[in-house]
Formats: structure tokens, C-alpha cells, sequence
């Protein structure tokens, strides 16, 4: 299946998607990746607020090259969300509903995806400029400090993603190898 | 008799820093043309439709990243700088500082992204991305060449070694490899190209395995039984069924290199270093 989705996105909506859909997300997003994700925790263990709402917030796992004159932003392709696992069920927990990357997830992740409704979309890993291409408009919002791994708001249309691992925990990287496997096994 | 230099061609600082920050730049922008060959052929013989559509996007994408002028990946990469010295080259100047300085000024240039942590535990960016990993090998003659090698991580974090048994023999090898790369699953961004480095001692064996990712993938290694070895492990990895993206396929490598040393009568390192389908590599001589 295709959809068109825009942010933020209900949790009916997110329960439609099954690993393997596509969908062309446009809207606001946010980036963060492991400092970025670190000084999150940190704030959370002081009770501060978070440097945007994480309640039905999508994040994005991206460190883009900086900007050329005239562009939005460089080349923006997914990081590996691997190294986020530590830290995302407790930001499922409190709210945040989609996150955006490439590559596997832990356990404890998808658990809490599955009991939060949240979805796991993958972009194409190492498609940089073309992902640049559907960002229309970057903001740095926080910690500057931390160069491409600071935290910015994204405007982005039309931005092709894989439903990686679905609400109830349906998983691309387990079932789509195994499928190809089956269809060689067939005698192709 | 003639004085001690005048047997030496002098390079100056200068022009390494110009050719290093020419080559950050290039190999940043555009993959080299086996790799480009490679992913085309890849997509051609892909059976599995999802896997050509992905194929098909990252074709697409090395292609937009030249017309838009931007890196073909985000992960510009750890500088990693191959240099061949020839023994009589005279550099005048500091090397490892005008190596430096032409990564600075090429990833300022060129808005590529910077990477580098000054310490692995304190992580403060340098803002810069040097240091560059620089390689030195002196050879015979009177050049200098230097080859740069922008190393993202996603698929360095996926590289193993292991100190294997005599006994273990060419099977463990292959069962290491083929454990490695099945282990990185959709991690690394396949398609990807693995690095092999076998014998040696430890730090040899990784050094073997990163040097592996220097040659064409379409260069098979020139000792025969490593070149079958090559195209066995191939056909292994690509059997598993990872595919692009790891979301199925035939494609999982794209190719497999091996670089070999003599070792130790108890011994058998093994390195596997992973590189994504954006194998980068930029060489020039001076």
C-alpha cells in the first residue's frame, strides 16, 4: 500500500501502516541523533522540558551536511537507528509517535512501539541528495554545539519512506529477506 | 660527489593541502566508476522487485548528487589518507599538518559534514573533521600519492575481527565473513563491500581488511586462489537474503576483496571491514 500522509499523524492513522507500505510524508519533522538523543535523557532526568514536544512528534535520525548557498540543507540521509534503541522506549513512553531512520531495531524498541501505537519508518539509507530534495525548509532549535548533530525542524513534502517495523510489530527486516528466501526456495 | 638532497624531487606542503582538499571533495561528490558499474549491473540482475526499486533509487541518487552538487551521502565520512611516498621525495614543510589542512579546507569547502570527536570518550566535535586517519607506505622512487578515503560508520561499526585457529582453516574464514556480514544485516546500508584482511597480526589483519576497500571491486586478487575465494564469499553473501536496504534480495555485496600477509606458525587474524554501497576513493599524484 501507498499512502500520503502529513504531520502529525493520529494514532488511527499510524495503525492503518503495515511493514512494507510505503508512504510520502510531508510536514514537520525533527532531527536528532545520539548527542542530540544523550541531552534528551538529560533533560528528562532534571525535569526539564524537551527542546520540542515529543508528544505525536515524528524524529528523524539524520546529521545532514551543512547547506550550500540556496539549498535548505545538504545531504540528508538516515543515520543507523540502532544507536538510538537505548533511548527511544522511554521517548515512545512519553509520547513521541513516529521515528524515522535505517536499519534493525531492539526488542525493548519495538515493545514499546507496539504498546504506544507508534511506527518505525525507514529512509533510504545512503540516498542523501535525493533526500535533501523533499526538505524544504531547516531551523536549528537547539544545541548548536553539537555542529550536524544538532537539533532542527524540518519542513519536509513528499519524503519516500518504508514502513520498517508496524504498529503491532510487523518487521520489513525480518519478513521481507524471508520472503525472498521462500521465493528462491520455489525454484526461481 | 652529490650533496645528499640532489638525488630528492621536493613537494611542498602547499600542494598536498590543495590536492587533499580537492580529493575530499571529489571522492565526496562522485563514487568511483566500478562502483557506479557495479550498482547498475546489480540493479540489471536484481530478481527480487523491491530490491530493484531500491537499487533503482540509489542509482538515482548518485546521479542527483552530481547534478545537484551535493555529497552522495550524508556520512561524509572519517578522513581516512592513503599516501604512497616514494623514498626519494623531500617534502618541504610539515606533512601531517598540511595533510590536515587540506581536510579542513575540503570539507569547509566543499559543506561537507564534519564527523570527527576530538576523544572517543569526551566527544567534543572539532568542528573541522581532522584529524585525518593518515596511512604511510614508502615505496621506491621519486612520487607521492595520495588517495582519499572518506569512511562513513555506519557500516564501520559493523566491521569484526578475530584471532581464528591454523586450524580453522579457509571454512572459519568464510564462516567469519559470512557471521560478519550477517550480523551487520541492514545496519551498513546494503548493498555493501566487504573488506577482507587475512594473516598478518592483529593490527595488521585490520589494516589488510581497510586497504582491501582501496582496490576496484572489479580487480580480483591476482593470486588465483584468492580470487575464487573472492568470488565464492560473494556468491555466499549474496545468498542470504539480506538485500538492499536489508529488506530482501539478492543484492546484500556488491564485492568482496581480500588482501593477505604471511603470520605466524599459531595463528589466523581475520578483519572484515564493511563499507556501504558509497565506496569512496579519490587518488592523485604529485
Amino acid at each position: 500500500m501507498e499512502y500520503r500522509l502529513r504531520t502529525p499523524l493520529s494514532r488511527e492513522e499510524l495503525s492503518e501502516l503495515r511493514a512494507g507500505d510505503m508512504v510520502y510524508l510531508s510536514g514537520e519533522i525533527y532531527t536528532a541523533r545520539d548527542a542530540a538523543h544523550k541531552r534528551m535523557m538529560e533533560c528528562l532526568d532534571r525535569g526539564e522540558p524537551l527542546p520540542f514536544e515529543i508528544r505525536d512528534s515524528a524524529v528523524y535520525y539524520v546529521g545532514p551536511t551543512p547547506e550550500p548557498p540556496g539549498r535548505a540543507i545538504g545531504s540528508a540521509g538516515p543515520t543507523t537507528s540502532g544507536r538510538m534503541d537505548a533511548y527511544s522506549p522511554r521517548l515512545l513512553d512519553l509520547g513521541q509517535s513516529v521515528m524515522i531512520g535505517k536499519g534493525m531495531r531492539s526488542k525493548d524498541v519495538v515493545d514499546a512501539m507496539v504498546r504506544n501505537g507508534a511506527v518505525y519508518l525507514a529512509a533510504m539509507g545512503g540516498a542523501g541528495a535525493l533526500m535533501s530534495a523533499c526538505v524544504k525548509s531547516a531551523e536549528l532549535i537547539c544545541w548548536e554545539d553539537l555542529g550536524c548533530e544538532a537539533v532542527r525542524r524540518l519542513e519536509v513534502e513528499d519524503m519516500p519512506l518504508t514502513v520498517a517495523i508496524d504498529s503491532l510489530g510487523g518487521n520489513i527486516y525480518e519478513s521481507g529477506p524471508a520472503a525472498y528466501l521462500q521465493s528462491m526456495k520455489g525454484g526461481n | 660527489m652529490p650533496g645528499p638532497f640532489e638525488y630528492m624531487r621536493t613537494v611542498k606542503a602547499e600542494d598536498i593541502s590543495a590536492a587533499v582538499a580537492e580529493l575530499c571533495i571529489r571522492a565526496n561528490k562522485q563514487l568511483p566508476e566500478d562502483i557506479v558499474r557495479a550498482m547498475n549491473a546489480a540493479r540489471e540482475g536484481e530478481p527480487w522487485p523491491v530490491a530493484e526499486a531500491s537499487l533503482g533509487v540509489l542509482c538515482r541518487n548518485i546521479e542527483a548528487a552530481g547534478e545537484m552538487d551535493l555529497p552522495v551521502c550524508q556520512d561524509t565520512g572519517m578522513a581516512c589518507v592513503f599516501v604512497r611516498l616514494g623514498q626519494d621525495v623531500h617534502i618541504e614543510g610539515d606533512f601531517n599538518a598540511a595533510v590536515n589542512e587540506g581536510v579542513r579546507r575540503g570539507y569547509q569547502q566543499g559543506y561537507l559534514r564534519k564527523s570527527v570527536v576530538a576523544d572517543p570518550l569526551r566527544r567534543v566535535n572539532t568542528g573541522d573533521n581532522t584529524p585525518a586517519a593518515i596511512t604511510v607506505e614508502l615505496v621506491p622512487g621519486d612520487r607521492l600519492e595520495l588517495t582519499v578515503v572518506p569512511k562513513g560508520f555506519g557500516s564501520e561499526n559493523m566491521s569484526r575481527l578475530a584471532m581464528l585457529k591454523p586450524a580453522d582453516g579457509v571454512e572459519g574464514v568464510k564462516r567469519f565473513v559470512l557471521d560478519t556480514v550477517r550480523a551487520a544485516g541492514s545496519n551498513p546500508c546494503p548493498p555493501i563491500v566487504v573488506g577482507v584482511g587475512i594473516g598478518g597480526t592483529f593490527d595488521k589483519a585490520a589494516s589488510l581488511a581497510k586497504h582491501a576497500l582501496l582496490r576496484p571491486i572489479d580487480c580480483p586478487n591476482q593470486d588465483e586462489f584468492y580470487a575464487r575465494l573472492e568470488e565464492d564469499m560473494l556468491r555466499e553473501i549474496n545468498s542470504l537474503g539480506i538485500g538492499p536496504q536489508g529488506f530482501g534480495g539478492r543484492t546484500t555485496a556488491l564485492g568482496v576483496n581480500i588482501e593477505t600477509m604471511p603470520t605466524h606458525v599459531a595463528g589466523l587474524p581475520v578483519a572484515v571491514n564493511i563499507s556501504c554501497h558509497v565506496t569512496r576513493r579519490a587518488s592523485m599524484e604529485l
